[in-house]
Parts: C-alpha cells; structure tokens; sequence
C-alpha cells in the first residue's frame, strides 16, 4: 500500500514529536531530518494542530510540540486525517453481466482492506516508537540472507 | 521502619504457576470479561497446560485463589503446519481496571521466560481481527506479523 504524501509527512512529524514530547521542532528541522518539503510539511502541521494532535508554539524560537496521548494514538488515527479510509464498499451500481466477477474482486481486496485497517488500528504512536528502536527488519532479514547463501 | 507502600496495584500482584484452586478464579475472571461462563473448558485447559509439567506448556496465574487477576497460557508447539518448535501464547486475560499498569507485560514476559529456558527463540499467538485491545496489547509487547494466514470456509 501506498500513502499519500500528506500521510506519510504528518506520520513523519507525529512520530518525531512523540518521540519527544518535551521537544520543540520547526517545521524546517523535522523537514530536513526526512528530507521533505518543508512548505508542504507546514500545510500537514496545520492540520495535525486542528485534529489537536501538535501544538504550535509561536514566537522566536517558537515551533511544534506533540500534544496527544502516544499510548492512545494509533497509527490510523494519523492516516484518517489525511486519507479516505473505511469507505462503505456497497456499490449499489445497476448490476451488469460481469457483476459476478468485479464483487469476487471487491470481495478479495475487502479482505486486505480488513487486514491493513486492524493492523494500523492496533499500532500505537508509544508502539511504533518502540518497534524503530528495536529494528525488527534488521534482525529477521539476516535468518534469511544465511538462508539465500546456503541455498547457493 | 514500616514498609514502603508500593502506589502501582499491579505491581505487588505475584505471577505463578496455576492450581486447580485457581480455576474457579479463572473461571469468574474470563466470565467478567467475556460474559461467557467456561467451566468445562478451563478445567481441560489446566489439565493440557498446568496439571502436567511437560516443560512444554505453561498456565500462568497472577493473584492468589481467592481473587485471580489475571492469566496466561501457552505451550511450545513443533511442526504444525510446517513451523519449527515456536511458544504460542493461546490466552491472556488481565482484570479490566488493571490494565496498563504493566500485569498483562509480566504475565507475557513471564510466560516468554518459560518459552526462552525450554530452548525457544519465537513465541506467537492469533488475534481476531475485531479485537483491537488484544491486538495492540501483543504489538505493544513487540510482536509483529508471522508469516503464516488463518484461513476458513463454512462447511455446508
């Protein structure tokens, strides 16, 4: 799956605050650290502050601050600002000759659906925080390499 | 010099093996959470998992007989559908107002120990999909996708 760019800033600069949430960043820093535009990062934050996710501190030295809860907040939390998620998928569309064979279809990809919206509604920010740290995909990919060498 | 007063309730709640005087505790504590009252079922899950000490399984209680708190079972299982011996943690329970308090992390760690001294360097479980709290509480322990699918069909 894909997100929008918007999603993936806003899960950037939540996931950076929450790290920290003492921390102030500006937009240009948390922009630099990721290597994002930091005029379309600032459009995200804006928004993050009215879904009361982050706090804007103005003044010199002024910048962001995490305001939620990172062991409430989940990671769709984040992506449902910006995304359209659980769209009803009842398609009341006058039913055709292949209708059989586009609802298998929707029936299929209703089931991945499913499986990505309980995996996202069950990662907390304080979770994912916790998963960086320990950097499953360092880990599990070694098994596999030995794995390939073997094999040669 | 009295005794410091530990302030987390959690904390001062032991974890230890269960006995069949724990069941009853058992019983009324998954009947709180689910609704459903499961004699039949605890009783053989004690039998499979806690009576017999086969080092292979393992049925966890936190509090004492007169009030179980909380409870985990598991055992290491080998080959089943083609997976190498692994822990699987089938049941975790932990009394509703003492959640986040840290029971539900020792109960998994404790159960985790068990798993780690018989040799085992994975443990796995299955969540519905539906059970968020569940859910998150595994992956707030670490866990991340396996590479397995559940599958079903109705039988007709």
């Amino acid at each position: 799956m894909k997100f929008q760019k918007a999603t993936e800033f806003a899960l950037y600069a939540v996931l950076e605050l929450a790290a920290d949430p003492a921390r102030q960043l500006t937009a240009v820093e948390i922009a630099d650290k990721y290597g994002i535009s930091a005029h379309h990062l600032a459009k995200v934050l804006r928004d993050l502050g009215r879904a009361g996710l982050v706090d804007a501190v103005r003044g010199v030295g002024g910048g962001y601050r995490f305001a939620g809860n990172a062991k409430r907040l989940t990671l769709m939390d984040v992506i449902r600002l910006f995304e359209d998620v659980g769209t009803d998928s009842t398609d009341t569309a006058p039913r055709t000759a292949g209708e059989d064979i586009a609802e298998g279809l929707r029936f299929v990809v209703a089931e991945l659906d499913a499986q990505t919206g309980a995996t996202l509604r069950s990662i907390s920010l304080s979770t994912m925080l916790k998963l960086v740290a320990r950097r499953p995909w360092a880990t599990e990919a070694r098994p596999a390499r030995r794995a390939a060498r073997r094999a040669r | 010099m009295a005794k410091a007063q530990r302030s987390d309730p959690a904390e001062a709640i032991d974890i230890r093996p269960a006995t069949v005087a724990d069941l009853a505790g058992v019983i009324a504590l998954d009947e709180e959470v689910t609704g459903l009252v499961k004699s039949e079922y605890w009783h053989d899950m004690f039998a499979r998992y806690g009576a017999r000490d086969t080092g292979s399984g393992c049925f966890l209680v936190a509090g004492n007989p007169a009030r179980i708190d909380g409870f985990i079972v598991g055992e290491v299982r080998a080959w089943e559908f083609g997976s190498p011996p692994s822990g699987w943690v089938f049941a975790v329970q932990v009394r509703a107002r003492l959640r986040v308090l840290g029971l539900g992390s020792r109960l998994f760690e404790a159960v985790c120990a068990r798993f780690r001294a018989a040799g085992i360097d994975r443990v796995r479980t299955m969540v519905a999909r539906d059970n968020t709290v569940i859910h998150s509480f595994f992956r707030s322990q670490g866990m991340t996708a396996g590479p397995f699918i559940e599958l079903e069909m109705r039988l007709e």
